[in-house]
């Protein structure tokens, strides 16, 4: 079946796929966003994250180092304004992925926690 | 000898402003693919048509030597002229002048056409092509944008409004298009953005080219900005063309009828269904095996293709289409479709156009991207706009109508003035098997044979739920009706309520889940 020639939003030679709505299972074409979508990950207490793109200029913490709740880890810049990114509870910091002056993506590992 | 004189200093003016940015420009612009302004608005308009105003405004910067330059026009070129006869309100922004930079005096050669587009009642074709805001004349340009975008507001629902991005369109700049009811684009020369890549780079470190960030094809198939995606500049007038063929001028009037036609003999509705329910079809060909000439003018293709929206004409009158597309995601609503089937279903009732809705859903799309991405704000859209809408509401049930689809897809209960149901029609609360999973959990689970047990109640619920008539005898349907049929119950329905009246209480407006 012919459908949308020149669309990069079907796949090329798309294929009928079973799709389950409702434990009924139906033949049909996925569009590329479908595939693309973010899959779900449940938040990981251990790992600290990117909650913006910016520059990681300074960084307050060594690996091994004992932090507590409210501790500032890291100054993160982003949209010219400085944010001070603070532990969100107590710990001991595992690695640091970053360097200062580094920057970083959205979502990209700062630091995991032990 | 002073009447020639003077005529011919007005030539002579005359043609020093019509040149725009020069000769030089001119080709540069053509080098690129592009047409200039002033023959865009010509191939769009009938042949000599085009009464040109404004000419000879001139710019109101004064700051950094601009006190001193001359920008031809101030970069757009506005005026009137007819398609089809009849007449249409046009600006086309000349980038061959200051990039098309859009300062005060710019803005204010916009605004006074879109002024006489809703005076006169008639729609407004703007072609941007334009590097953005003129930074000389600083927070005077933005003024010029937040005027365009209130008279775009106030025109909303008043007259058409189309946009056609010939061009980049960034910043400020984006959110008139964005205003209006139909934008156009074309591949390779279309590129819309709030924050171009340079911005993007230097801020989050994030690459990404031009066309890959806002190009043609990304704002018709990812963000869904764009309504139609030509390949060239001409076929994009084409379809500017076609287009007003189906719309009224404006909301106190109805699209010109043409004469009726049959559907071609090749689409026949019997032989595009597939027999099993699971089995997809191409809801398109449905639509094409009952409406006139089987011409179906479809827009948004490429956006959320799980639902087909569009203009046909029935017995030559415009009808608005919304459809399932069983075809892409089994034809579930979701964030996308539902915000594209809305705004669909408001310009239908804004301009007195007929909405024909073709059911066949299984339900919402489930999964955690939707639910986070607000799948129950957008999905309320659609429920809001169907209710809100007066003009004649058609349905028509070809098969599945389960759950929250169901009631979403025009129902009676959402205001439907017709609903029609082929035998194939099920009308349920959910799929058998989700059915029978549920009402039947114990007593599957405590059956020696579960498997066996649950085949059987599926066997039972399909037989007693899944069809038409248990739907039919409550009169939430009007009748069930042979697929064959469908084109003359349609045709009648659409008549029969031409001079519909719906009477709501007073509000000064409703408060849409936007």
């Amino acid at each position: 079946m012919e459908f949308h020639p020149f669309s990069s939003n079907m796949d090329q030679n798309n294929n009928l796929t079973a799709f389950p709505v409702d434990d009924t299972f139906y033949e049909t074409k996925l569009t590329t966003k479908f595939k693309k979508r973010k899959i779900y990950q449940p938040p990981n207490p251990d790992k600290l994250n990117a909650f913006i793109p910016g520059i990681v200029t300074k960084i307050h913490v060594k690996e091994g180092q004992t932090v507590k709740r409210g501790d500032s880890l890291l100054i993160l810049e982003a949209m010219k304004m400085k944010n001070n990114v603070v532990s969100a509870r107590d710990g001991r910091i595992k690695s640091i992925s970053v360097k200062e002056s580094k920057m970083v993506r959205k979502g990209e590992l700062l630091l995991e926690y032990e | 000898m002073w009447l020639k004189d003077k005529i011919v200093e007005f030539f002579k003016r005359k043609e020093k402003v019509t040149v725009g940015g020069g000769n030089k420009a001119m080709e540069k612009q053509i080098a690129m693919g592009k047409m200039t302004a002033r023959d865009r608005i010509k191939t769009i308009l009938d042949p000599d048509s085009f009464h040109e105003y404004d000419l000879f405004v001139e710019h109101a910067g004064k700051d950094f030597g601009m006190d001193k330059k001359a920008l031809p026009g101030d970069g757009v070129i506005t005026g009137i002229g007819n398609i089809m006869g009849h007449p249409v309100c046009i600006f086309a922004q000349d980038f061959t002048v200051a990039g098309g930079s859009l300062g005060l005096m710019h803005a204010r050669k916009i605004t006074k056409i879109m002024d006489h587009a809703v005076k006169l009642g008639v729609p407004l074709i703007g072609i941007n092509d334009s590097g953005g805001a003129r930074i000389q004349e600083g927070v005077n340009s933005l003024a010029g944008y937040g005027e365009i975008f209130y008279r775009n507001t106030l025109a909303s629902g008043v007259i058409p409004q189309i946009s056609v991005i010939l061009g980049p369109c960034a910043g400020g700049a984006v959110y008139s298009p964005a205003l209006t009811d139909f934008v156009f684009v074309v591949d390779k020369i279309s590129k819309m953005f709030i924050t171009g890549p340079e911005v993007i780079k230097t801020v989050l470190g994030e690459e990404i080219s031009m066309e890959d960030l806002g190009g043609a094809k990304v704002q018709t198939e990812i963000s869904g900005n764009a309504h139609f995606y030509a390949k060239s500049e001409y076929e994009c007038f084409e379809q500017i063309k076609k287009l007003m063929t189906f719309i009224p001028w404006n909301n106190t009037k109805r699209a010109d009828p043409l004469p009726p036609k049959p559907p071609k003999s090749n689409f026949e509705i019997t032989s595009v269904i597939p027999p099993e329910p699971s089995k997809p079809y191409d809801i398109r060909d449905v639509v094409k095996s009952v409406c006139d000439d089987s011409d179906f003018f479809e827009i948004q293709e490429f956006f959320a293709p799980n639902v087909v929206i569009g203009f046909a004409r029935l017995n030559g009158d415009t009808v608005g289409i919304i459809g399932n597309q069983p075809l892409v995601l089994a034809g579930v609503l979701d964030v996308d479709s539902s915000d594209k089937a809305a705004r669909f279903i408001r310009f239908c009732d804004a301009f007195s156009i007929p909405i024909i809705t073709f059911v066949d859903i299984p339900g919402y799309l489930p999964g955690v991207d939707q639910e986070h991405n607000g799948v129950i704000r957008h999905g309320a859209k659609i429920l809001y706009s169907y209710s809100e809408a007066t003009v004649p509401k058609i349905t028509i049930i070809l098969r599945k109508a389960y759950g929250g689809g169901y009631i979403a897809m025009c129902s009676r209960h959402l205001g439907a003035d017709f609903v029609f149901a082929w035998p194939t029609a099920e009308i349920a609360v959910m799929g058998p098997e989700g059915a029978a999973n549920i009402i039947f959990k114990s007593e599957i689970a405590a059956s020696e044979n579960p498997e066996e047990t649950r085949k059987q109640k599926v066997q039972e619920y399909t037989e007693k739920f899944a069809n038409p008539y248990v739907a039919a005898a409550n009169g939430h349907i009007d009748a069930v009706i042979n697929p064959e049929e469908t084109r003359g119950y349609l045709i009648h329905a659409v008549q029969i309520s031409r001079e519909k009246k719906e009477i709501r209480p007073n509000r000064k407006h409703g408060i849409p889940p936007f």
